[in-house]
């Protein structure tokens, strides 16, 4: 099973953990309801098609509410450091939480005390968390979009906040920014870099770059790379490898993206709506052409 | 100044600003960096006057701790795209669209704190006029670096 534990903004959300399943625009966890904008709810809608196209079963939720005050993140950091440790996931996908190294290092702890290690994936606030702590090697996929690309490749930034901007400037050098990430450590196994190019990298250097179809409007659109973290997971999950999985997230949510037809004011859901005939488009074409 | 939270900073950086200090929002000093905050840089000889002034506002300040080495600097460079009738602006890694015909905040992406899904509920479909500002709302370095993309994308497009 695949888990994801990430935010919700409300401040009156409780912790909660359970099967997620998505109705309409609205995730459902242990009877309390989400609506999807952007964010850990995105992720999630994402990967609950993705699991439902794959036979597999929903994804598992690990959710609180926090607004950006750290409260709920931190109560969830707790749980979570209670409670992996005796779970036994394929997958995790860690998220939109505020970024702690001390908590983070204790989630990480009871990572290590799990039967069988799963496939780590960070983004947003906890993967900069795991950035900072110096432990990025831990995990196998990071998720950065550009900016936090350079914010990666910066080994004094402790937070995008602080890239350095003789390095933001090299943002369309991401060749570079990928070296410089992994001479300092500060990446995971591989990272899945999203922006008007996508690219899957490792300590080797790019290994694949993701171009077509080409949408300049996504940028624009708050949660288009949480719902590439969330096919990914699900890629991930049904146990395709992650150099793999992370080239087929890639081109599933861009091809998604495009049956949109979108524009700057276009809204996440609209896209994942398109991810199950994606996904299944793209996993027809490998066969046909492994 | 280490505060407890970054709305404590943007709440003490206003109030400082406003009585006429000379002061600077920066990077914490790498051994008291937890992960998402921000310090207030002032000069030690006027700990007292500024610490009335805070106090004062009920803004009290976690410790003060002496600097000796540069602090990071908070990102100040804005990249604008043009869409035609949308306009994108970003500040580190937080990027706010609107609709230049309408005004309408269409759009908030990028970042990683938990405020940022909740900056965006706030104000996206809410015109540039009206939406409440990240500096009022949200309390982290996205939230920070979302209020510099909006006086940013205001300047542009406000008369």
């Amino acid at each position: 099973m695949l888990a994801v534990a990430g935010t919700v903004p409300d401040k009156d959300f409780p912790l909660v953990a359970g099967e997620v399943c998505l109705e309409g625009n609205v995730i459902c966890i242990q009877g309390k309801r989400a609506p999807v904008n952007r964010g850990t709810p995105a992720l999630l809608a994402a990967a609950c098609k993705s699991t439902k196209l794959l036979g597999l079963p929903a994804p598992f939720g690990y959710l609180v509410g926090d607004i950006g005050l750290g409260d709920g993140s931190r109560r969830l950091y707790e749980y979570l450091s209670k409670h992996l440790g005796k779970t036994d996931l394929q997958a995790i996908a860690f998220h939109y939480l505020q970024p702690d190294v001390d908590w983070h290092n204790q989630v990480l702890f009871a990572v290590e005390d799990m039967k069988r290690r799963p496939v780590l994936i960070a983004d947003a606030g906890f993967m900069y968390a795991a950035k900072m702590s110096g432990q990025a090697q831990a995990y196998d996929l990071f998720t950065p979009d550009i900016g936090e690309l350079a914010f990666l490749a910066d080994e004094e930034a402790p937070h995008p906040f602080y890239t350095r901007g003789f390095i933001l400037h090299e943002e369309n050098r991401a060749p570079d920014l990928v070296a410089r990430a992994y001479k300092h450590n500060n990446a995971a196994r591989y990272l899945l870099v999203k922006g008007e190019k996508d690219y899957v990298a490792s300590g080797q250097g790019i290994l694949a770059t993701i171009d077509h179809p080409t949408e300049e409007a996504l940028e624009a659109i708050g949660g288009t790379g949480d719902t590439l973290t969330g096919i990914v997971t699900a890629l991930i999950e049904a146990g395709i490898e992650v150099e793999k999985a992370a080239i087929l997230a890639a081109r599933v949510n861009r091809l998604a993206g495009h049956y949109a037809e979108p524009t700057p004011d276009t809204q996440v859901m609209e896209i994942i709506q398109h991810i199950p005939h994606t996904l299944e488009q793209i996993i027809n074409e490998k066969e046909k052409n492994p | 100044m280490v505060f407890e939270n970054t709305s404590d900073v943007i709440r003490a950086e206003r109030l400082l600003k406003a009585d006429g200090w000379k002061i600077r929002v920066m990077g914490p000093p790498p051994e008291i960096r937890s992960g998402c905050d921000l310090v207030i840089e002032f000069p030690l000889i006027e700990d007292l006057n500024i610490l009335r002034t805070l106090q004062k506002a009920g803004v009290s300040p976690q410790q003060i701790v002496p600097i000796n080495s540069p602090l990071l600097q908070p990102v100040d460079l804005f990249q604008t795209k043009d869409f035609g009738r949308h306009l994108m602006i970003r500040a580190a890694n937080m990027k706010l669209t609107v609709d230049k015909e309408t005004l309408t905040i269409v759009n908030v992406s990028g970042g990683g704190c938990p405020d940022v899904p909740y900056l965006a509920r706030e104000m996206v479909g809410k015109s540039l006029v009206e939406a409440p500002s990240p500096r009022e709302i949200g309390h982290t370095l996205c939230g920070y670096a979302l209020q510099l993309a909006y006086e940013e994308i205001r300047r542009q497009c406000l008369p």
